[in-house]
């Protein structure tokens, strides 16, 4: 497979990668992506991204797992096995609460987290590509991929200089 | 612009940098284990295996080797269970409730309570276990078409809620916990070699610390902590309700739930901080663990356990002013009757040694924290035994009124616990990274000294 030209900029400061990014972009230079250590608030916007929607995933896991409660609870106690206890209804809502509130959170929470890992390509045995080793220290590292920044390689060093990057390394995956 | 609020003190101190950070918390990870940690993990295998023998015994021989009678049923077993999970609520709360309430001073102690409160959920799931008799029909609690026919469990029992309680909340905490983990398992993975780097590799799942991982990461958190602060208040509320709604008096309360939960919190936060004062001293990690830290979670064991306080006032008052002489007798025998030393001791360590805090001098001294922190354990675990043991009896039958003393299989499960927690706790101070490397990158800036000395 043909190699894919990045050009990496380097910073020191999230508040530098975080001006950085409005200024590259000003350019008309495309982003690959921003790699940091830590979230930084605010880059996700600076980079154009649409809101990160996760509760939806949750709210759909999460009521799932309200409608598979209920219908666990009312139906084997209240239609496959009835059985009154304490004089209590075959179906007595109140006491099923406890349980409907469990599995909502179970698969709300495991539900969402799945699709999180799914999109972002998460598992044992993924081969990420790393730009730079740094990334995960102390260093914030914008990628511009060549092929696709609608810049020439010279003006993207140029932009990353410019917005204050302390290194501009070129990287072929 | 951020702005840093002149009142708290800085949660990051010495000046670190970014790279300080990973330096300081890998360090432990990469290194060999020091001769501290060897001696505590020998002494916290010794334990093991002498509660596991015990633990051996009581699987397989039965509950004969416990100190129950046939009027007190209930005893160390409930009553370390419940202390367990108390233990365990301080994790999902500082992971949790403090990151919804945006408590930057979490970050610091999140990544070690969350451990602990997988490890000791797991502890008390080991007495509900031990408690079944027959441990290797566990299964049975689960709603599972069985081979009675469609025999089902009863959901209208709260120890059916109990378990789906119970397991729902180790998983959700185990997942809360790995996701936190999973960019500093990057940070250890970019750092190490050969098989190291494999298997730091596979845990770390291929993250990278791209922009849209981290606010797609960053919103699944929120959720997650959305989701898990009801969640913690929920399985209090359930195990208080194996109490709450018996006809036993002096458990047949509506105050438990919040009681409990409180009571939960003021233990957990009291072991966060025996944990927390160890690893700082074994892994000289003042800078990170500061005194800040260390007087709020005192303020928090002080609020909590007055909490509590007003908790055993109220149930006393309440159960005078019910009327019903079975429930005022019930409270009476507590403080007065056989059992009152048990009362005694709660009382004392759990509201009265706490008030010390009001003084700045002992909230931020590190021995009066851990001796006091020691102090509410012991106090919480017999607040649990008061409210078991004394509730139990002494029963509506005169005739059968009796006294409990614990025999060494009681005390040598609750060793066993205690020994498979520190064992597990200890494995991962060794392997893991105690502090969030990510979170008190991303607290550095505002909140060290760092930042005040520019």
């Amino acid at each position: 497979m043909a190699s894919k030209k990045f050009i990496l900029g380097v910073y020191e400061d999230d508040e530098d990668v975080l001006n950085a990014v409005s200024d590259v972009r000003e350019k008309g230079i495309k982003i690959h992506e921003v790699y940091s250590p830590f979230a930084i608030h605010g880059l996700d916007t600076a980079l154009g991204y649409p809101r990160a929607r996760m509760g939806v995933p949750a709210f759909l896991f999460g009521i799932t797992g309200t409608s598979l409660a209920f219908l666990l609870t009312f139906w084997t106690m209240g239609w496959d096995w009835p059985m009154i206890v304490g004089g209590k209804n075959f179906v007595p809502f109140p006491t099923n609460i406890p349980i409907v509130f469990e599995l909502t959170v179970l698969l709300a929470a495991y539900g969402m987290s799945f699709v999180f890992f799914g999109m972002e390509g998460l598992y044992p045995g993924s081969k990420p590509v790393i730009f730079d080793e740094r990334i995960t220290d102390d260093k914030f590292v914008m990628a511009i991929d060549l092929d696709k920044s609608g810049a020439s390689e010279e003006d993207i060093k140029n932009a990353l200089e410019a917005s204050g990057a302390s290194e501009v390394n070129v990287k072929e995956i | 612009m951020q702005v840093v609020s002149p009142i708290r003190e800085h949660l990051v101190t010495g000046g670190k940098t970014l790279h300080d950070i990973t330096e300081d918390i890998s360090r432990h990870v990469e290194g060999n284990p020091t001769k501290e940690w060897k001696m505590v993990f020998g002494i916290s295998l010794a334990v093991l295996a002498y509660g596991g023998y015990w633990a051996y015994q009581t699987w397989f021989h039965g509950l004969g080797n416990w100190g129950l009678n046939k009027t007190v049923g209930w005893a160390w077993d409930i009553t370390n269970f419940v202390w367990w999970v108390g233990i365990g609520h301080a994790g999902t709360l500082i992971s949790a409730i403090l990151l919804l309430f945006r408590q930057k001073w979490r970050t610091s102690i999140n990544r070690a309570a969350e451990a602990m409160t997988i490890f000791a959920v797991l502890c008390a799931g080991t007495f509900i276990f031990f408690h079944m008799g027959r441990p290797w029909l566990a299964y049975w609690a689960l709603p599972l078409p069985n081979t009675f026919g469609s025999l089902w469990i009863n959901f209208n029992s709260p120890l059916v809620w109990d378990v789906f309680a119970i397991s729902t909340y180790l998983s959700v905490s185990l997942l809360f916990w790995y996701i936190g983990l999973v960019p500093d398992l990057a940070t250890i993975r970019d750092r190490a070699t050969g098989l190291r780097k494999t298997i730091y590799g596979a845990l770390a799942m291929g993250w990278t610390g791209g922009a849209r991982s981290w606010a797609r990461y960053e919103d699944v958190s929120l959720i997650l902590a959305g989701l898990s602060t009801p969640l913690v208040l929920s399985v209090h509320t359930i195990v208080s309700m194996d109490f709450a709604t018996s006809v036993i008096p002096g458990w047949h309360t509506t105050i438990f739930p919040p009681y409990f939960v409180a009571g939960a919190i003021f233990s957990g936060f009291a072991m966060v901080q025996n944990l927390m004062l160890i690893v700082r001293v074994v892994y000289k990690l003042e800078d990170y663990i500061t005194i800040e830290h260390i007087s709020l979670m005192n303020k928090i064991i002080t609020v909590t356990g007055s909490i509590v306080g007003v908790a055993y006032i109220t149930e006393f008052f309440i159960a005078a002013y019910s009327g019903v002489q079975y429930e005022s007798y019930a409270f009476v025998n507590r403080a007065t009757g056989p059992l009152w030393w048990s009362y005694m001791a709660m009382m004392t360590c759990n509201v009265l040694s706490p008030q010390i805090f009001w003084f700045k001098k002992m909230r931020e001294s590190i021995v009066v924290s851990f001796v006091i922190a020691v102090v509410v354990n012991i106090g919480m675990w017999f607040e649990r035994f008061v409210i078991i043991v004394t509730s139990l009896h002494r029963d509506y039958l005169p005739s059968s009124w009796t006294y409990f003393t614990p025999r060494m299989g009681d005390i040598g499960d609750y060793l066993f616990t205690f020994g498979f927690f520190f064992v597990c706790f200890l494995l991962f101070a060794k392997f893991l990274p105690v502090i969030n490397m990510a979170e008190v990158k991303a607290v550095l800036k505002s909140s060290s000294e760092k930042k005040s000395n520019k």
